[in-house]
């Protein structure tokens, strides 16, 4: 059988962060872009915890525990925001928010 | 046995998160992501990382998903979702940024051999007390700044989306008066 190197785990990341960078490119509602965020995030999570059992060390781990931290907190304030939003206008599309005229 | 557990997981997971990402509908996209961060969590129980794996499971789908089906309640789910139409410039950069972002990925082990671990695993020790020695010790400052991230992002949240809203946010205040202004003006 086939051994699982480093390179497996960094070809998962790049297609799943590759899924990720599609979902941002062609969604438009601003729910379903906080999803593709979170498909980027957890694929770099994998790289972070693929490199650090490659090299023997911790601190990739630790690297994936903040950016963990960090996206509970992103949603926390994103979906809070979001939730404004919608009771405000009663839409979440990114077309709509082009408030500014720029 | 880990080749046969990699591949199942990860066919499982781009399948799983192409669903997130190509359909069209709100709560499909929610359960096939939770799906998948249930599925990437076996990757880090593969990797050694069995406390890392627990958190993923425990954060991301008992927490971030929670908070996302309350919010979805907010919104309307039954309708589809429209896609966007995006310029073409846009696509060629992101495509653009995503190609060199591979070829760095394939080239950086060519340059990174001489990389030794900063805090290797001792043999002996378990990956939560190796993660708690770790967090404890070398990274206890990022630590409690994330603890007050968290706390910040708590509070934010429940300001934002609390009831009272309407009296306690100035900024709504200020924009209704302004749009009434406007109306006035008008």
């Amino acid at each position: 059988m086939m051994e699982i190197t480093l390179q497996h785990y960094m070809i998962l990341s790049i297609v799943l962060f590759a899924i990720g960078l599609i979902g941002v490119m062609r969604r438009k509602n601003l729910l379903m872009l906080f999803f593709a965020t979170e498909i980027l995030l957890n694929a770099v999570n994998i790289a972070f915890a693929a490199i650090g059992s490659y090299y023997g060390d911790m601190t990739g781990q630790m690297f994936a525990f903040f950016i963990i931290a960090i996206a509970a907190s992103e949603v926390a304030v994103g979906l809070g925001l979001l939730v404004l939003w919608y009771k405000r206008t009663g839409k979440i599309d990114l077309d709509a928010m082009t408030s500014m005229r720029g | 046995m880990e080749a046969i557990a990699f591949y199942t997981f990860a066919i499982l997971t781009t399948v799983m998160f192409l669903i997130t990402v190509l359909t069209s509908h709100a709560l499909y996209a929610l359960s096939a992501l939770a799906a998948g961060m249930i599925f990437i969590s076996a990757f880090f129980f593969l990797l050694g990382a069995d406390f890392l794996g627990a958190i993923q499971i425990i954060v991301y789908t008992g927490a971030v998903m929670a908070l996302y089906s309350f919010g979805m309640m907010f919104f309307d789910t039954t309708r589809d979702v429209v896609e966007k139409r995006t310029s073409p410039q846009l696509i060629f950069g992101l495509s653009g940024l995503a190609a060199l972002m591979v070829v760095a990925i394939f080239t950086a082990p060519i340059i990174s051999g001489n990389i030794t671990a900063l805090y290797p695993a001792i043999d002996g020790v378990g990956n939560s007390q190796m993660v708690g020695m770790v967090l404890f010790t070398k990274y206890l400052i990022p630590f409690e700044v994330a603890a007050i991230m968290l706390l910040v992002a708590m509070i934010a949240g429940i300001v934002l989306a609390g009831k009272k809203m309407d009296h306690s946010l100035t900024l709504m205040k200020d924009e209704v008066e302004c749009t009434n202004e406007e109306k006035e003006q008008v």
